[in-house]
C-alpha cells in the first residue's frame, strides 16, 4: 500500500477537528465550553492548512485516492466554504442551545467527506466519500428549532437522496459488470459509445444521476427549493454551496470519459440546457428568497455542464473556476440573508425593501452578489461565465452556449428584483426586526463582496490554478 | 504622442475613484459642489487629447495583458470615430450636474455616484479596443442608468426602468456569444487585429445578426424602440440627458466600430434591411412625435427619428453618409441633451410635462424661449445650425446611393419641422398662458444652456474642424470596407446556408 501521510494533512486536520467536536458533543451536561468561540479559528486554521497543501500530488491506498491539482483546488474551495459557513452559523438564532456542538460536528463530517470526495479516483471510493458527506446532511437539515417545515425538508432530502444513491449504486454495478474496472484512469481507455457498451453507458448515466442529485441538476432538482426553504438560513448556506463542490469535482473527473459527440455527453448537454432554462423560468415566479436561490442554483448547475461537455482541459478549468465563483457568490448572498433575518425567519422579497437605508453595506454587498449571479461584469460571475463559453465554443455544443447566454437574459429579471427591492423600494412596515448592522455583519459581507469584485477584475492567478487543475486531468 | 502617463486610463478611472470619495461627504450642497469640481477636473484631464493627430491610427494606445490564457487584454485607444464621443461624454457631465442642482432632492449622494460611475463606464466603452473590455464597460453602464430611472424617475419609474434593463441586457447577451466566437475563429480579442481578418461569410452572417441586435436595441431602431420613450419620460432630466446624448450613441458607435470593419460582407448583405429599418424609424418616429401631448415624449420620439438618420448614414457606406452619421451623433447629443435640460427647467416651474400646462411662455420667459427656439431649429436641421450639417450630409449620401432612398427621407425631415414647430408655437404663444408667475432662467440655467447653444452655432457655421478629425478614420474605414466587403453572395447563398445551419443544430449535428 502506497501511503504518504503528508499528502492527507488537510483531511487529517479536519478529522481531528471533527473528533474534537464529537468529544465536546458527548461531554456531560455540566461541561459546556462555547463551541462558537474556538471553532472559527479552527476552521480558519483548516483553510490555512489546506492552502499549504497546494502543491501536493501523489497516489495513495492502492491508487484509489489521488492528490493532484484538481483535488487541491476543490479542497481549498471546500475549506474556504466551511470557514465561511461556520462563521455565518455562529450567530444562528434557530439552533437549540444543547445541539450546537452536534451541529458543527455534522457540518465538519460532511466537509471531511467532501474533501475525500475531491480526491477519490475510483468509483467505489467516490460512493463511500459521497455517503459520508450525505449522511450528516440528512441529519443537519431538520435542525431548526420550532419549525415543522424543516422536518419536512429533511424527510424530502432523505427520500430523494436515498433513491438517487440507490440509482448510483445500481449504475455502478453495471459499469463494473461491463467494463471490469472501477478506476477512472482505466475507464478512460474503454469505449463509451452506446453501440459498443450499452450497459456501461446506462450504468454511467445512473451513476451520474447520483451526482446530479447532489448538484440539483434538472430533473433531479426537486428537493432543492424545498430543502433551502425548510432548512434554516445558515444551514441552507451550507447545503447550497459545499455539496455542489463535491459533485462538480466528481463530474470533472468523470468528464474525461465524456468525449464530445458521445451519446452520454449529449445527454449531459441536454440536461444542462433544460436545467438552466427550467431553473431560471421557475425562479421568475418565486417570492421566497431561499426558494429563488434554490431555483437559481438549478440554473447554475446547468451552466457548469457547459464546461464539462467541452472535453478539454480549459473546459474543466472553466467549470472549476465557475464552481468557485458559484461558491463565493452564494456564500455572499446567504451571508446577507442570514444577517437580515436576525430572528432566523424565511425572508420574502419584500423584506428587502429599503435595505439600502437600514443596512447600506449589506445592501451593497447583496447587489454585488446578485449581479455576479447574473454574470454582469466586472464580477467573478461574469468571468466564470465568460470562461465557460469561451472554452465550450466550437467543441460541438454551440447551441448549448447560445442557450446559456439567452438564459442570462431570463435570469436578470429575478436577480434584478433582489436589487430593486433593496435599493429602489422604500420600507413598507417596521414590524420586522432590524437587520444586523454590526461590524461582524458588515465586514463579512464586505470582504466576500470584495472577493467577488477583485477576482472578477483580476481573475488570472486563480484561473491559472484552475487551468493547472484541468490539465492534471486531461493533457 | 506620449505624455508620460496613461491619459485614457486616468480619464476613465478618475470619475470612478472620485465617486468613491462621495461616501465621505454629507451635506447635499457639498456633494453637488464636489461633483461639479470633479467634472471640471475631468475636463482638464482631457486636455492632452487636444493633441490628437489628424490621421487614421489609433492614438493614446495602452496595452496590457489581462488574462493571458484567454488572450484578454487591457487595450485602449481612440480614433476619429470615438474621440468626438469622448469629448461629448466628458462635456455632458458638468451639464448634468448643473441641471440636477435643484431637480434632485432625495438621495443626492447616490445620484451623483451614479452619474460619475456612468461617465466612467461610457468613456470605457468608447476607448476599449479589446472586445471583452468593451463588453465589460458596456454592461457596467446598465446598473447606474437603471438606478437613475428607478430611484429618481417619475411615477411610472418601476415599469420604465425594468423595461430599459431587460431590453438592453437581452440584446447584449448574444453580443457576448459573438465576441467569444470572434476569439475562437479569429484568435484574438483585439479589435484592430480582427479588422485585418477575413471571416467566412457564414460566420459573418451570424456574427452580424448577434451584434446588430444588441446595437439596434441600444440605438434604438424601429421595432426595438419601445423602451426609449418610457425610459426618457420617467428618467430625471440628467438621466434623460445622458441617455440621449451618450447612451444611444453607443449603439451607432457599435455599428461603426464592429459591424462594418469586422463583418463587412454581412453588413453589405444586410444593408438594404438596415436602410429600410432606418427609414421606417425616421418616418415612424416623426409621425408619432407629431401626436404627442407630453413634451418629453415628443422629444423622445424625435430621438428615434434622428437616430434613424444616423443608422441610415452608416449603412449607405459612402463618405458623406458616414460623415453625416458621425455629425448627427454629435449634434443629436448636443441638441437633444439641451432640450431635455430645458424640459427639466420648465418642469421645475410647472411640475408637468404636458404641453397644455406649459403654454405661452414667450412673454414671461423670453430667454427660455430663445434657447428653446434655437434648439428646436437645430433639431430639425435649419441651415446655420449644426443639425443642418448632419442632415444634409446624410441626404447627400442617400441621394448618391439611390434617388429613391433620398426621396423617401424627405418626408422624415418635413415631419421633424412639423412637430418641432407645433410644440414651439404652443410653448411660445399658446394661450391661456400658465407662466405669468414664473421666473425666467437663472444664472445656473443660463450657464448650462449657453454652452450647447454655442456649439450649435459654432458647428453649424464652421463644421470644418470636425471633418478634419473624422475624415482620416472614416476614409480608412470605408477603404477597408470596400476591399473586404466582397461576398460571393451568388455562390454562398446566404439564406440557404443560414437555414441549413439552423437545421443542423436542430438535428443535433453540431
Amino acid at each position: 500500500m502506497n501511503f504518504d501521510i503528508t499528502l492527507v494533512v488537510p483531511e487529517l486536520y479536519f478529522l481531528a477537528l471533527v473528533l474534537v467536536l464529537m468529544i465536546q458533543s458527548l461531554g456531560d451536561r455540566e461541561w459546556k465550553p462555547v463551541v462558537e468561540k474556538w471553532l472559527p479559528f479552527g476552521a480558519g486554521l483548516g483553510l490555512f492548512v489546506t492552502i499549504t497543501g497546494y502543491g501536493l500530488h501523489g497516489l495513495m491506498f492502492w491508487d484509489v485516492y489521488k492528490v493532484d491539482m484538481m483535488s487541491q483546488f476543490f479542497k481549498i474551495a471546500i475549506a474556504f466554504g466551511f470557514f465561511v459557513t461556520v462563521i455565518n452559523a455562529s450567530r444562528q438564532p434557530t439552533l437549540d442551545e444543547g445541539k450546537r456542538a452536534d451541529y458543527y460536528m455534522l457540518l465538519g463530517f460532511s466537509t471531511l467527506g467532501l474533501m475525500m470526495l475531491a480526491s477519490s479516483v475510483e468509483l467505489i471510493t467516490v460512493y463511500l466519500a459521497l455517503e459520508l458527506a450525505s449522511y450528516s446532511m440528512y441529519a443537519i437539515i431538520p435542525l431548526r428549532a420550532k419549525n415543522k417545515g424543516a422536518a419536512e425538508a429533511g424527510i424530502k432530502y432523505i427520500l430523494f437522496g436515498a433513491v438517487a444513491t440507490a440509482l448510483a449504486l445500481y449504475g455502478l454495478s453495471y459499469i463494473m459488470a461491463s467494463q471490469h474496472t472501477t478506476f477512472i484512469a482505466e475507464l478512460m481507455t474503454k469505449s463509451w459509445t452506446f453501440a459498443d457498451q450499452p450497459m456501461a453507458v446506462i450504468g454511467l448515466s445512473l451513476f451520474l444521476a447520483g451526482m446530479f442529485f447532489k448538484l440539483a441538476l434538472f430533473p433531479f432538482h426537486f428537493w432543492c427549493p424545498d430543502v433551502y426553504q425548510g432548512a434554516s438560513n445558515e444551514t441552507a448556506a451550507f447545503v447550497a454551496t459545499l455539496p455542489k463542490m463535491g459533485a462538480i469535482v466528481v463530474l470533472a473527473r468523470l468528464a474525461v470519459l465524456l468525449k464530445p459527440g458521445l451519446e452520454i455527453t449529449t445527454l449531459l448537454a441536454v440536461l444542462g440546457a433544460l436545467s438552466m432554462t427550467f431553473g431560471n423560468l421557475s425562479a421568475l415566479a418565486q417570492t421566497d428568497l431561499k426558494r429563488l436561490l434554490g431555483f437559481s442554483s438549478v440554473a447554475h448547475a446547468g451552466y457548469i455542464m457547459v464546461g464539462l461537455v467541452s472535453g478539454t482541459a480549459e473546459g474543466l478549468a472553466a467549470a472549476a473556476f465557475y464552481a468557485l465563483a458559484y461558491l463565493i457568490m452564494n456564500l455572499l448572498v446567504f451571508w446577507v440573508i442570514s444577517r437580515v433575518a436576525v430572528d432566523g425567519r424565511n425572508l420574502q422579497l419584500k423584506d428587502l425593501n429599503g435595505l439600502y437605508k437600514r443596512a447600506p453595506v449589506l445592501a451593497f454587498s447583496l447587489a454585488i452578489g446578485a449581479f455576479a449571479l447574473v454574470g454582469l461584469p466586472p464580477t467573478m460571475g461574469f468571468m466564470g461565465k465568460f470562461f465557460l463559453i469561451t472554452s465550450a465554443w466550437d467543441h460541438g455544443y454551440n447551441w448549448l452556449v447560445i442557450t446559456l447566454v439567452l438564459n442570462s437574459a431570463i435570469a436578470i429579471y429575478y436577480y434584478l428584483s433582489l436589487f430593486r427591492h433593496a435599493f429602489t423600494e422604500d420600507t413598507t412596515s417596521d414590524s420586522s426586526p432590524a437587520p444586523d448592522n454590526s461590524w461582524f455583519a458588515s465586514v463579512g459581507a464586505g470582504l466576500l463582496a470584495a472577493a467577488v469584485l477583485i477576482v472578477g477584475l483580476v481573475p488570472a492567478p486563480l484561473f491559472n490554478f484552475a487551468i493547472a487543475a484541468g490539465k492534471s486531468l486531461i493533457q | 504622442m506620449d505624455f508620460g502617463y496613461p491619459v485614457l486610463t486616468i480619464l476613465i478611472l478618475f470619475p470612478l475613484v472620485a465617486a468613491c470619495g462621495l461616501f465621505f461627504l454629507r451635506a447635499p450642497q457639498v456633494v453637488r459642489m464636489y461633483t461639479m469640481a470633479v467634472s471640471l477636473i475631468e475636463l482638464l484631464l482631457a486636455v492632452p487629447m487636444l493633441s490628437y493627430q489628424h490621421n487614421a491610427d489609433f492614438q493614446f494606445v495602452e496595452r496590457l495583458d489581462w488574462v493571458h490564457q484567454w488572450g484578454l487584454e487591457y487595450y485602449l485607444g481612440v480614433d476619429g470615430i470615438s474621440i468626438l464621443m469622448i469629448w461629448l461624454t466628458i462635456a455632458v457631465l458638468p451639464l448634468c450636474v448643473m441641471c440636477s442642482w435643484t431637480y434632485i432632492g432625495k438621495r443626492v449622494k447616490e445620484f451623483h455616484f451614479c452619474l460619475l460611475f456612468m461617465t466612467s463606464a461610457v468613456l470605457g466603452v468608447f476607448c476599449a479596443l479589446d472586445l471583452v473590455l468593451f463588453y465589460v464597460f458596456w454592461e457596467a453602464m446598465l446598473i447606474p442608468m437603471y438606478l437613475l430611472i428607478a430611484v429618481w424617475g417619475g411615477d411610472d419609474r418601476k415599469y420604465a426602468s425594468l423595461k430599459f434593463f431587460l431590453y438592453t441586457l437581452a440584446g447584449s447577451t448574444l453580443l457576448l456569444a459573438a465576441i467569444v466566437a470572434f476569439r475562437i475563429t479569429g484568435g484574438t480579442f483585439a479589435i484592430p487585429e480582427l479588422m485585418q481578418i477575413d471571416f467566412s461569410f457564414q460566420f459573418q452572417f451570424w456574427a452580424f445578426l448577434a451584434m446588430a441586435l444588441a446595437f439596434a436595441i441600444k440605438v434604438p431602431m424601429f421595432p426595438f424602440h419601445t423602451w426609449l420613450p418610457a425610459a426618457h419620460v420617467q428618467a430625471p432630466s440628467a438621466g434623460s440627458v445622458i441617455l440621449a446624448a451618450v447612451l444611444l450613441k453607443m449603439g451607432t458607435y457599435g455599428f461603426l466600430r464592429f459591424c462594418l470593419p469586422l463583418t463587412p460582407a454581412a453588413s453589405e448583405y444586410f444593408a438594404p434591411m438596415m436602410i429600410a429599418i432606418s427609414i421606417v424609424s425616421i418616418i415612424y418616429g416623426g409621425a408619432i412625435a407629431l401626436g404627442q401631448t407630453d413634451i418629453k415624449k415628443l422629444v423622445a420620439y424625435s430621438s428615434v427619428g434622428h437616430m434613424g438618420f444616423v443608422t441610415l448614414g452608416i449603412f449607405l457606406f459612402n463618405l458623406r453618409g458616414v460623415e453625416g452619421a458621425l455629425f448627427q451623433m454629435l449634434n443629436h447629443g448636443i441638441v437633444t441633451g439641451a432640450m431635455f435640460m430645458m424640459i427639466g427647467t420648465v418642469y421645475e416651474r410647472s411640475h408637468s410635462r404636458e404641453i397644455k400646462d406649459n403654454l405661452g411662455l414667450g412673454k414671461y420667459m423670453p430667454a427660455f424661449m430663445f434657447f428653446w427656439g434655437l434648439f428646436a431649429l437645430a433639431s430639425f436641421g435649419f441651415p446655420g445650425t449644426n443639425g443642418f450639417v448632419g442632415e444634409i450630409l446624410v441626404f447627400i449620401g442617400a441621394f448618391q446611393n439611390s434617388t429613391w432612398i433620398g426621396m423617401i427621407c424627405v418626408p422624415g425631415a418635413l415631419l421633424a419641422a412639423a412637430y418641432m414647430f407645433r410644440v414651439t408655437l404652443k410653448l411660445a404663444w399658446g394661450g391661456p398662458s400658465t407662466a405669468s408667475k414664473w421666473k425666467d432662467l437663472n444664472a445656473r440655467e443660463w450657464a448650462y444652456l449657453v454652452l450647447p447653444a454655442v456649439f450649435v452655432l459654432y458647428i453649424g457655421l464652421n463644421p470644418g474642424f470636425i471633418f478634419k478629425i473624422v475624415d482620416p478614420s472614416v476614409n480608412k474605414l470605408l477603404d477597408d470596407f470596400d476591399k473586404r466587403k466582397v461576398a460571393h453572395v451568388e455562390t454562398v447563398q446566404p439564406m440557404q446556408t443560414a437555414a441549413n445551419d439552423i437545421l443542423d443544430v436542430l438535428a443535433g449535428k453540431k
